[in-house]
């Protein structure tokens, strides 16, 4: 975390911390986990390998008072990793003050906010930059510092974000893999506005459940979580990619209708900042058959159509694709579940297929498999670098 | 004939104004007056342990804390929250239950942050992998069923009616329970829920009973057993607190999201 403002909200929170410090009813939970990385292919890059270990923890510390109308939430995160110094990282996800008024509730402090309703993929979530280097799938984020109002009312919840102090998407390191080829120099970042990193951004969204509606509004002004790249080839031989972070408004519409066996979704966004403007969408629906075959596994279908009017060209993979995919859940005292799915591109062959499944052994620990693979990528697309990169990955994690 | 020897057989076991009651007339009473004695708790919070029980003896353990909100002429509203296993800590479960139109059902997931509406069709489908049913542990209105009086029986040293209960929601998985409800205080002493093919699926005895607020029983003790794959899970209820002030805003999704 840098940045002025960014500073001066850890100062702020340290010293919440020190204060709560002397709270006596801490409750302290979380995981330490270890992970086997396997790649199936030659890397592109001889600096890569075929194997990784490396081990993570992310502990929980949280406290209440005033008959928890107030709390304060700690959540550290760290991975050693064995081969990519860029993936071995620090991050602070959580380390803030919420207070719970009777229709409003304020959080002080760096915080993860999610925001959508598809599977396949997240248009609509934007508080958080990305922790890329934890997984491509772009699903664990970075704690960024936030003042977060919100009104709650009859006509549904007012969230107003004050967001000082800019958080970089982390990227694989040249030993880092799966990546992208040239590697992205992350710290070598641009920015469009003078403040940089100090950029205080704002956000607000609307949200309420109508019925069978759920129903979410929102507008980000401020500094992209999702930059473009420019190539830099000032070092002879060694071309790396700098992430390009420019100011952008985005506006947001995320909706869910539920009812019986289905949940229709859809996603949308039209952003401006980045080159022309432009539109996404992502929609679909999930099915779900109920103890099938007279046993307590429950099967869901998923399909969703992914659009978005940028071109492939300019490293938005998902212009034309769609996503299908299985979601097993067995309902069993261990909680066994999986979700396999592809995402396949309409205007080509490629395809990008995963594999996610997960088990408690006894009380604490946990299992999960990952396989990600890519197929058939042509040549233009964001992921063609990626195509020696399938792999997969076996954790196991100890819950506290 | 039969219509008559049936009504001499009851004339001899009930007061006189029962007479002009029909098997179904009656089952319906019993439970309106059974809802009627459990009005006007307000609110109420508790912690539950769950041991789940597999055919070879092997157990493994829940705690959740739940919290309920009493909504007149409707389901009640309630949060669960998960304490253990350690990988489902701060997981929270939210719903708003209906008599006949489908429960609003919400999930946090602590993981990403998020909050997920969840279909409503899976009334029949086991809660955290238990054998009770979502539709077990959803709150009990009485225009979920058709009712029928079947017989008196005595149940565990207790006077209790028998009761025949037909839910008239969609995705049941029963087609029918029948329910042991005790004379004196119209609690439930034990119920049988038969599947949809008839068969005897489930039984649950209810026990360890306390009463609240000098009015409302609460079973301390619910045990489930499956008898088609031979599981059980126990449920041992305790930390009952009533009248805490609860309010809507206490089940919203934005108290899912923030629940420890």
């Amino acid at each position: 975390m840098s940045g002025v403002v960014g500073k001066a909200f850890i100062v702020f929170s340290t010293l919440l911390f020190a204060i709560v410090a002397h709270a006596v009813d801490w409750r302290i939970s979380g995981f330490i986990s270890g992970q086997f990385q396997g790649f199936f292919e030659e890397p592109l890059d001889p600096i890569q390998s075929d194997t990784n270990l490396s081990i993570a923890t992310r502990p929980e510390f949280y406290t209440e008072w005033n008959n928890g109308l107030d709390s304060f939430t700690f959540t550290p995160f760290a991975r050693l990793d064995q081969r990519d110094d860029e993936r071995t990282h620090f991050d602070i996800r959580e380390l803030n003050w919420l207070h719970v008024g009777r229709d409003w509730e304020l959080r002080v402090g760096a915080g993860i906010v999610f925001w959508g309703v598809t599977e396949s993929r997240h248009l609509v979530d934007i508080i958080n930059q990305t922790d890329l280097v934890e997984n491509i799938d772009g699903e664990d984020k970075l704690g960024q510092p936030m003042i977060d109002l919100s009104l709650i009312r009859d006509w549904g919840t007012l969230s107003f974000f004050v967001l000082p102090g800019f958080r970089k998407r982390t990227f694989p390191g040249p030993e880092g893999r799966p990546r992208i080829h040239p590697p992205v120099n992350a710290d070598a970042a641009i920015f469009e506005s003078d403040a940089e990193e100090e950029h205080i951004d704002l956000a607000v969204r609307w949200s309420q459940a109508i019925g069978n509606w759920d129903l979410g509004l929102s507008h980000f002004h401020g500094t992209t979580r999702d930059p473009r790249f420019a190539l830099d080839t000032s070092v002879p031989g060694r071309p790396f990619l700098v992430p390009i972070y420019e100011q952008i408004d985005q506006t947001g519409l995320d909706a869910q209708l539920t009812f019986n066996s289905w949940a229709w979704k859809l996603e949308a966004i039209r952003r401006s900042g980045q080159g022309e403007s432009f539109f996404a969408a992502t929609g679909g629906f999930e099915y779900t058959f109920y103890g099938v075959f007279e046993s307590a596994t429950d099967i869901g279908l998923v399909a969703e159509y992914l659009y978005d009017q940028r071109p492939v060209e300019t490293r938005s993979p998902f212009e034309n694709d769609v996503f299908t995919g299985l979601r097993f859940t067995l309902n069993d005292p261990q909680s066994t579940e999986a979700l396999m799915g592809c995402i396949f591109d309409l205007d080509s062959s490629s395809r990008f297929c995963n594999i996610e499944a997960s088990r408690r052994f006894g009380d604490r620990w946990v299992g999960s498999l990952e396989l990600r693979t890519f197929s058939s990528v042509p040549r233009l697309d964001p992921f063609f670098t990626l195509r020696n990169d399938d792999y997969i990955q076996f954790e196991l994690a100890y819950y506290f | 004939m039969k219509r008559l020897l049936f009504a001499i057989a009851l004339l001899n076991l009930l007061p006189l104004e029962a007479l002009a009651e029909t098997p179904e007339e009656k089952g319906l009473a019993i439970a309106v007056e059974a809802d009627k004695r459990d009005l006007g708790w307000q609110d109420s919070k508790a912690s539950m342990r769950m041991i789940l029980r597999n055919r070879q003896g092997e157990t493994s353990e829940r705690q959740i804390r739940t919290r309920t909100l009493e909504v007149e002429g409707d389901g009640d509203k309630s949060l669960t929250i998960f304490d253990h296993p350690a990988d489902v800590k701060n997981t929270a479960f939210l719903s708003y239950t209906h008599a006949i139109k489908p429960d609003d059902q919400w999930l946090y997931l602590p993981a990403l942050k998020r909050v997920k509406r969840i279909a409503s069709a899976n009334k029949s489908g086991p809660f955290v992998g238990s054998e009770f049913a979502y539709e077990d542990i959803s709150s009990q209105e009485v225009k979920k069923y058709s009712y029928k009086w079947l017989r008196d029986e005595v149940f565990d040293g207790q006077d209790a009616f028998v009761i025949e209960r037909i839910p008239q929601y969609k995705h049941s998985g029963y087609t029918k329970q029948h329910a042991w409800i005790d004379k004196e205080h119209y609690r439930t002493l034990k119920v049988d829920y038969y599947d949809r093919k008839g068969a005897l699926l489930k039984t649950l005895v209810l026990s360890d009973y306390k009463q609240y607020l000098g009015k409302y029983w609460r079973a301390h003790k619910m045990e489930m057993q499956n008898h088609l794959n031979g599981k059980s899970t126990t449920l041992t209820w305790s930390d009952y607190e009533f009248r805490n002030g609860f309010t809507d805003r206490d089940f919203d999704r934005n108290t899912l999201k923030r629940i420890k």
